[in-house]
């Protein structure tokens, strides 16, 4: 496995969409793509009065000859005025059509469904409800939501191309976007402001389910992951498994003893490693449990001191499972 | 006033001085320390030629890293392709495009259109060449002390928490920063105060309006630049908490600040090569400019409009509803005055004699490029657009038709089209022709696909990318290379003049402006006697002479002035 690829499997392209714009998922997307192809007709009039009139110019009166420049006035300020002004006027009606749309997508309507949004490098977790987090965005078709947004780290950015929705994740803060899915199936969602080494990465499935029941089901079974779906008890290194994939571990942390951003968790586990300030450490549960909670604090040499904390994020049980897991790689 | 008329540059210089700037002393000192400002000119010259091959190196590699959506080339791995596009970026703009056209080929042609023997400060001149080169310094040294990592735009709390070399890129960024204020005043007031006599504001050549309305912006808008890296420096080795939200601060203000230089800045970028096109226009359809007054006019209205942009660049930051409807309106006012120079460029081609010569190739290159850009700018202020293109390859693909479309074009357009002035030697035009058709192809190849990948949901600063996009990089990569062999050529048919070129006349291309009175090169004091001053744009006054191989001043009445 090369370390640089993605690990992210994305859903395949969906069908629909023009040449410009992908398929139009969301309520908001006819107003916003209808928007686009006025402005799109209004610039290719204006491209095609200009190249032509170069090139009819350019043939018309090309130098030849014995053939001298013909005289024409210096300025025409009827002219000019008019061709100041006559476009101002279109520009009114484009700066109009994208402040309705825009006051639209930034205004959510009362009771949305709220879905919460923790952007950290490279990973995203959307915690529903019900208080269970996934690093999927999962929600009903033809009910407004409205993700609430806030970041660990650096600035991310959220941006569904389908639901022609975007909108900065600023730490320290709460932004807001909102939006009504119309198309059933899945989705991708990017990281569109840069976050550093894994920015390309930092990519995230988006499912729209066909109702509110089917999303209900989807959230219940997904909130428990120590039981399979008949509800027989999971082992712990599998839920261990789940949590090193949905929490992001796998964006830096390989399982084949391969180097990525961070260490591999493969042959790890009791071995005694240097870190950056030259000190030994023996890879042991508080070892483990200190990175995850606190990772600057005792940094493996050679890698950058870069993964951001799961303070609150995982719970003891969870760790448990993750370390499991890691015992499991030999 | 009465103005001296020197009998052999009226005649059109043809018994020119065997003594000219570039054999008027001799040795690395006297480069070194000259005060002339063709000598300054020339050394930026060379200085942002080689800043342009640097960035243009890190382009080409970025594109073939991007052929392929996973990992392509050896080496390039995310870090190092994100120190790539920052530095490519960076370089680009610190280092080219802000200094390209005022700092190299304003500071060579100002004051000789002027009639004028120096700028107004020739010292301050010098010492502003300097700065660039310790800024450009700086840069290079962040690159071997960790490289950077932050994009060129050096958004915060990134730039705070990376390891790379932050510190002394924008102390670079911060040098180069005076090194454009320097350049700015010394334009400022060399065109305030050393006009000759008889050149009204009014019969100024439109080059010196757009270097004038730059010179403004650099002067009122760089210092806010300073200000703002000095803060991202005392926040990464103090810790003053303005920018860090860890420490109560605000990273959103951080772009407010950049943007407020960084938007106006922009207009540094392209004033100057609108200045060129008109000087361009004019001269090969052989037309006096139309519309004066109005693209005089209008370079004025755009440094002073575009200071009040900067918010369109944080549309999707979180900035209030209402500052985002404002700053959208305001966008789409800065349009008109750039749309009046493109109907008025056209307007002048009107009935012309238009030759095809190489300068103007790149300038009709430019007339369809910027076109593009600025068309594809409408997208970007109306709000709801903008939010699907914002930080996607739509927005780069933009920028790029107004950066490289505009005002490379112009640059290369410039630099051809003054060439024979600056070295004395005439290039081979069939080349130089072919060249800028390559690049011109090559260009769109490489940035066309951009915009529909853009528009489709492809984000901008990717090292992997999803599949569906893989035939639109690969054709931007195509491009890029083809972009890439097409200035190579150009470069070559330059470097080869200076080898093997016929000598240039004074003036070979019939323009009206001043810098063609004086033989070519032009002598260490430009003009032994201040030269007249007529209507820059009266072409009829000059008239081809097979003899001399370019074109002579007849006698024309003498300026009402």
């Amino acid at each position: 496995m090369n370390d640089d690829a993605s690990t992210f499997v994305a859903p395949p392209p969906h069908p629909g969409g023009s040449f410009w714009l992908p398929v139009q998922g969301s309520t908001k997307a006819p107003e916003v793509d209808s928007l686009f192809h006025f402005i799109t007709g209004i610039s290719l009039f204006f491209f095609v009065l200009i190249v032509g009139l170069i090139v009819w110019f350019l043939i018309q009166y090309r130098r030849r000859p014995g053939i001298e420049p013909q005289p024409s006035p210096h300025h025409n300020t009827v002219l000019e005025l008019s061709w100041s002004i006559l476009p101002s006027l279109l520009l009114v009606v484009m700066f109009y059509r994208g402040f309705t749309s825009y006051m639209d997508m930034r205004t959510p309507p009362d009771g949305a469904m709220e879905i919460n949004v923790n952007a950290k490098k490279w990973s995203w977790l959307f915690t529903y409800s019900n208080g269970w987090g996934e690093p999927e965005l999962h929600v009903p078709r033809d009910v407004p939501v409205t993700l609430v947004m806030t970041s660990e780290d650096v600035i991310h950015s959220l941006f569904i191309p389908a639901f022609r929705v975007k909108m900065d994740v600023v730490p320290g803060r709460y932004t807001k976007l909102w939006f009504n899915a119309t198309e059933v199936g899945e989705f991708t969602l990017f990281c569109t402001e840069y976050c550093g080494t894994r920015h390309s990465d930092m990519l995230a499935k988006v499912v729209v389910h066909d109702s509110v029941a089917e999303y209900q089901q989807w959230l219940e079974k997904a909130s428990d992951p120590y039981t399979d779906q008949d509800g027989q008890p999971r082992p712990l290194a599998e839920v261990g498994a789940m949590f090193y994939t949905k929490r992001g571990c796998i964006q830096c942390h390989s399982t084949d003893g391969s180097a990525k951003t961070g260490p591999t968790f493969k042959g790890t586990f009791g071995t005694t490693q240097k870190m950056t300030d030259g000190t030994d450490v023996v890879i042991d549960e508080n070892y483990v449990r200190e990175s995850i909670l606190n990772p600057m604090a005792k940094v493996r040499g050679g890698f950058r001191p870069v993964m951001p904390t799961f303070q609150g994020q995982l719970k003891d049980q969870d760790i448990g499972a993750i370390i499991a897991y890691m015992k499991s790689l030999k | 006033m009465a103005t001296i008329l020197d009998p052999a540059i009226g005649a059109g210089g043809e018994d020119s001085p065997v003594d000219n700037y570039l054999t008027h002393t001799h040795g690395w000192k006297s480069w070194a320390f000259t005060l002339d400002h063709k000598r300054i000119g020339m050394m930026y010259l060379v200085g942002v030629t080689s800043a342009f091959l640097l960035g243009g190196i890190f382009a080409l590699l970025l594109r073939a890293e991007l052929f392929t959506p996973g990992p392509t080339i050896p080496l390039v791995s995310h870090d190092m392709y994100n120190q790539l596009f920052t530095l490519h970026g960076a370089v680009m703009t610190f280092l080219f495009i802000i200094p390209g056209i005022p700092a190299a080929q304003g500071n060579f042609i100002l004051p000789i259109m002027l009639g004028a023997k120096d700028v107004a400060f020739p010292r301050m001149n010098l010492c502003s060449f300097y700065l660039w080169l310790g800024g450009a310094v700086f840069f290079l040294a962040a690159l071997f002390l960790g490289g950077l990592d932050t994009g060129w735009t050096f958004y915060t709390p990134y730039s705070i928490t990376t390891n790379t070399a932050v510190v002394s890129a924008t102390m670079g960024a911060f040098i180069l920063g005076f090194s454009s204020i320097f350049t700015g005043l010394n334009f400022i007031v060399t065109v305030h105060t050393l006009r000759p006599p008889g050149m009204t504001w009014f019969r100024m050549p439109l080059f010196l309006w757009a270097i004038y309305g730059t010179a403004i912006i650099q002067v009122l808008a760089t210092p806010v630049l300073g200000i703002t890296l000095m803060l991202l420096m005392a926040e990464r080795i103090m810790g003053i908490g303005i920018f860090d939200p860890a420490l109560g601060g605000d990273p959103v203000l951080y772009q407010h600040f950049f943007w407020f230089y960084s938007h106006p800045a922009v207009y540094i970028m392209i004033l100057p090569a609108m200045g060129v096109i008109s000087e361009l226009m004019s001269t090969f359809s052989r037309k006096p400019i139309f519309g004066y007054r109005f693209i005089a006019m209008s370079s004025l209205a755009i440094a002073l409009l575009g200071f009040l942009v900067w918010g369109h660049h944080m549309f999707t930051s979180g900035q209030s509803q209402m500052s985002a409807i404002v700053f959208s309106a305001l966008t789409f006012s800065v349009a008109i005055p750039s749309a009046i120079k493109v109907f008025n460029w056209l307007a002048t081609m009107y009935k012309g004699s238009i030759s095809l010569a190489t300068p103007m190739c790149y300038a009709l290159s430019f007339l369809f490029l910027f076109t593009i850009g600025g068309l594809t700018g409408l997208y970007l202020g109306s709000l709801s657009t903008d939010i699907q293109l914002h930080d996607t390859y739509f927005v780069v693909a933009h920028f790029h038709y107004v950066m490289v479309g505009g005002t490379l074009m112009a640059f290369l357009g410039g630099v051809f089209y003054w060439w024979p002035k600056m070295t004395g030697k005439l290039y081979d035009e069939f080349w130089g022709q072919i060249a800028a058709w390559i690049v011109f192809v090559g260009f769109n190849l490489t940035f066309f696909p951009q915009f529909v990948m853009g528009s489709r949901g492809m984000p901008r600063r990717y090292y992997n990318y999803l599949p569906e996009f893989e035939f639109y990089h690969k054709m931007s990569t195509i491009g890029a290379f083809l972009l890439g062999v097409g200035l190579f050529i150009a470069l070559w048919v330059l470097l080869k003049s200076l080898k093997s070129g016929a000598k240039a006349p004074a003036n070979p291309w019939g323009s009206a402006t001043l810098e063609w009175q004086c033989s070519s090169p032009p002598p260490h004091d430009n003009f032994s006697h201040t030269p007249t001053v007529g209507d820059p744009y009266d072409l009829e006054s000059t008239v081809y002479d097979p003899k001399l191989g370019g074109y002579k001043k007849i006698a024309s009445p003498a300026p009402a002035h």
